[in-house]
């Protein structure tokens, strides 16, 4: 005689399903604040090459990119299809740097500023002669921290 | 007459909601920007004459337009170079050689603090010179850089095993002091050659 015993004919409650909106909903907010959507539009097409000694850049808003590689396809009829630098979301010029340079880092709050790096997003295919424009002026702009922006998967030894 | 509007459903509240949630996690992108990072030097200063490098300690990877690899160290013929063996033949060149060896770069006495005891190192002088032609493509370039900077870093790790027992990412984590005593014994010595024009005028 057991004092559990089963009630046959009571059937299982079934489980409410009201909360699961909100559960949902908790979702997706946090998806709606973690969505970074892209800032600039690419003009140039950047296919980064890889390798494998990479380090993560922690905070973003202390780096500004350069972005350099051939304009895209519908681009490419107006402004050749030869290397080019792309500042904020504008075909550039290597003299431009400088003044983007200062700018960026006059937005940031001033005891962070000795962190503040560039990252270059170079296509691999691009040539060394524009980039080593790009890094002259920014060695004259005082803006010495770079970061070569990689994919992983390099391996010398393949 | 007044009709009572009838109850809206809230059952498809879910179905809405899934699909948003649906549309953010496709269109998320996680992507942390990640690369090799590297210090330009300042701009050169006409003041100061570079210090004088003694050829024994540096060895020189050329990079020409067609993105072939030319390896010069002195007392050897100029040799092709090959990605695949760069990262060994740099690291034996980085390695320290003690007591001296005219055909490895000159050491520097040096004293480590690990531990708190005092362990005397023999610190290696030589540099990697890197440089490269305005028609080298950047593919190459960073696969050299990122050879070059896997010699160091394990180079480093070898050190940082053998005092501390764990890599050198891992020091860096846990013991800054630690890991500030590994790079003064393992410098990374990379430096690139001040870009040269290659018969343009100016």
């Amino acid at each position: 005689m057991s004092k559990f015993k089963k009630d046959g004919k009571k059937k299982l409650p079934a489980i409410s399903t009201a909360s699961l909106p909100d559960i949902i909903f908790m979702l997706l907010f946090f998806f709606m604040v973690a969505t970074v959507m892209r800032e600039v539009e690419l003009k140039v097409k950047v296919t980064a090459p890889d390798a494998s000694e990479v380090q993560k850049l922690e905070d973003k808003s202390l780096v500004s990119p350069i972005y350099i590689g051939k304009p895209t396809k519908a681009l490419q009829a107006k402004w050749g299809d030869e290397d080019r630098i792309q500042l904020n979301d504008a075909f550039a010029e290597v003299n431009e740097i400088r003044p983007f340079v200062e700018e960026k880092i006059a937005k940031i709050a001033e005891y962070k500023r000795k962190k503040h790096m560039i990252s270059m997003k170079v296509d691999e295919n691009a040539k060394m002669g524009i980039v080593t424009d790009v890094k002259q002026e920014l060695r004259d702009a005082n803006a010495l921290k770079i970061n070569y922006s990689t994919r992983k998967g390099f391996d010398a030894k393949k | 007459m007044i009709r009572e509007t009838p109850e809206i459903s809230a059952g498809s509240m879910a179905d809405i909601a899934f699909l948003l949630l649906i549309f953010f996690l496709v269109t998320t992108t996680m992507d942390v920007d990640s690369g090799i990072v590297r210090k330009l030097p300042p701009p050169l200063d006409k003041n100061i004459t570079p210090p004088k490098i003694i050829k024994r300690n540096i060895y020189t990877v050329l990079i020409n337009s067609a993105d072939m690899i030319l390896i010069t160290v002195k007392g050897q013929e100029p040799k092709p170079g090959n990605i695949k063996t760069l990262r060994r033949d740099v690291k034996e060149f980085l390695r320290p050689h003690y007591p001296d060896n005219p055909n490895f770069p000159e050491v520097e006495d040096l004293v480590l603090e690990i531990n708190g005891r005092k362990i005397p190192y023999h610190k290696s002088k030589g540099i990697v010179s890197m440089q490269n032609d305005r028609g080298t493509s950047y593919k190459i370039y960073i696969h050299v850089q990122n050879e070059l900077a896997g010699a160091v870093r394990e180079l480093r790790d070898e050190l940082s095993q053998q005092y501390y027992g764990m890599t050198f990412k891992e020091l860096l984590k846990s013991d800054e002091k630690a890991a500030k005593q590994i790079q003064k014994a393992v410098p990374m010595a990379i430096s690139e050659a001040e870009p040269a024009d290659f018969g343009g005028s100016k």
